[in-house]
């Protein structure tokens, strides 16, 4: 057994403890770990994949959400556009017809008011008329003696006769 | 022989010899210039010490306790307290003659240090090498379980336990990030995966490699980490004993051979780009080639063993230091001490960057290898 001779026994049992080492730690350690160092990396990388997959999927989702969100927004203003219109429309409508109504009533107004008018004046006159006969009566029956006094009674006539 | 022993205390025995020197100084001055080796263990007293120096009148040599620990040895020597010395024997299975013999290395602990006829030397260039009493040059075939052979199986079952456990997590909860030793572990096998296997072999054919270089990095990588540890189940020299060293450059080499594809070949026998005349009429460049073929699990072989030896042997070198100079004198030791304790630590930490370093380097190579033996050639 020198420091740089190989030794027979030594040898022998290094050869078998070292394959058997190979072989046992080859069997039942290297192959479950690097098995399962593969598939953790594996699994690793397609959780990765799968995330930057859903990364994009988000994207495309909160762009097509937007769009349908715009596409509301926009449908949205529309429907008020015309809703404005239709009101503005009725509005206008109304007020034509309130105006209309407005001066057919005024109208109708004026021409009652002309037919009271012409009543009142047409009675006014018979009456007046009647006022005058009856002061002529009156000045008739005092015969014409006295064309002082009959002044004077003229004048008092005259007083008594009250347009009313 | 008996200095052996001291060696995986290295760290710890320094630093006790200067603190019971520093607390009871007359003993310990006294322990000191009283004999010139060591004798120390964690839990001795100084009493202790001082009955065990007188004992051993043995020089200190340090070349002979560094080459001693370096190497393999028939039993264990964890610690001397007091009188006893704690010895783990190991199993001595020899093959003499057609027979079979086994019986425990404490057998060889007498006088002639022999049994049933055989005998185990203790010193000279051959220690440790068991032989036939009646004929030393007869052929004894060992293959006993050294102090090497029972670190390579004790690390061999804690990796097997800790890979297994580690499975066991990841078939459990599948596919959730790692907890505890397995996310200890993790970067490790993903590093040789990616790095190593993946960039040296290519994305293709670097799956079937997987197990064989994952299986090298972590074997040197422990045995690299438990030789630094100076206690009982650590501190052999697994990954700095050529043998070791030797089976598993033979591996890559076995392993790059067989995997080797035509192109591989062809580029070994007929390199392109070469002037013919270096290929005839004298095979010049395949001579050249194929010495490289072996040159190449020969330098993985070199490579490991010479960086672990050498860090062992740095380490234990600065232990002696202090028993060197304490021989001198007991305050030069004392100085040294400080010194070489500061310099022991540097080396241990340094040395756990080189166990993963050559761990590294000696997968990275292999995988290197069988890159260049299986890769498709390029079609512009």
């Amino acid at each position: 057994m020198g420091l740089i001779t190989p030794g027979l026994g030594l040898l022998f049992w290094m050869t078998l403890a070292f394959l058997l080492l190979v072989f046992l730690l080859g069997k039942f350690a290297w192959k479950p770990i690097l098995s399962m160092l593969k598939e953790r990396e594996t699994s690793i990388f397609e959780a990765l994949n799968a995330a930057n997959k859903a990364k994009e999927e988000m994207k495309q989702l909160k762009f097509s959400n937007e769009q349908l969100l715009q596409e509301a927004k926009n449908e949205r203003d529309a429907i008020m556009n015309e809703a404005r219109k239709i009101r503005d429309k009725l509005l206008d409508e109304a007020r034509t017809k309130a105006n209309e109504e407005a001066s057919r009533i005024i109208e109708s107004a004026k021409e009652s008011i002309q037919n009271e008018k012409m009543a009142a004046m047409t009675e006014l006159k018979n009456q007046i008329a009647e006022s005058s006969l009856t002061l002529a009566k009156f000045v008739l029956q005092r015969e014409l003696s006295d064309p002082a006094k009959q002044e004077e009674y003229v004048h008092e006539l005259l007083k008594e006769v009250k347009f009313n | 022989m008996n200095i052996k022993r001291y060696f995986s205390f290295s760290l710890p025995v320094a630093l006790l010899f200067s603190l019971f020197t520093f607390f009871n100084p007359s003993d310990g001055f006294a322990a000191m210039q009283d004999n010139t080796s060591l004798v120390a263990a964690p839990d001795t007293t100084v009493e202790q010490l001082v009955t065990e120096l007188k004992k051993e009148d043995k020089k200190f040599n340090a070349g002979e306790m560094i080459i001693e620990h370096v190497m393999d040895n028939h039993e264990w020597h964890i610690a001397v307290i007091g009188d006893v010395q704690l010895i783990v024997p190991l199993p001595v299975i020899l093959w003499y003659e057609g027979k079979l013999y086994t019986f425990l290395s404490s057998k060889f602990h007498n006088e002639n240090h022999s049994y049933q006829g055989f005998k185990i030397e203790l010193e000279g260039p051959h220690a440790q090498k068991i032989v036939r009493e009646d004929n030393e040059k007869a052929k004894v075939y060992d293959f006993s379980i050294t102090k090497v052979v029972l670190a390579i199986l004790m690390s061999s079952a804690l990796i097997l336990f800790i890979f297994i456990t580690i499975a066991n997590r990841y078939k459990s909860n599948p596919n959730q990030a790692p907890k505890g030793i397995q996310a200890l572990l993790e970067p490790l096998i993903i590093f040789i995966r990616d790095d190593v296997a993946k960039s040296s072999i290519g994305e293709k054919r670097y799956e079937k490699f997987m197990p064989y270089l994952l299986t090298v990095f972590f074997f040197i990588f422990f045995n690299n980490l438990f030789g630094l540890i100076p206690f009982f189940p650590g501190g052999a020299n697994v990954t700095g004993n050529i043998t070791v060293t030797l089976v598993m450059a033979a591996f890559t080499f076995v392993l790059t051979t067989i995997n080797g594809n035509k192109h591989y070949w062809v580029d070994i026998i007929n390199t392109p780009g070469v002037p013919w005349w270096l290929k005839l009429p004298i095979p010049l460049m395949p001579i050249v080639e194929i010495i490289g073929i072996i040159t190449k699990p020969f330098v993985l072989m070199v490579r490991l063993f010479a960086n672990i030896t050498a860090g062992h042997i740095i380490v234990l070198g600065f232990v002696s230091l202090i028993f060197i100079f304490g021989a001198i004198s007991t305050s030069l030791g004392l100085g040294v001490s400080v010194v070489s304790v500061a310099f022991m630590l540097f080396m241990n930490l340094l040395e756990l960057l080189v166990a993963f370093i050559q761990a590294y380097v000696f997968t990275l190579l292999s995988a290197l290898y069988f890159g260049l033996a299986v890769i498709e050639p390029e079609h512009h």
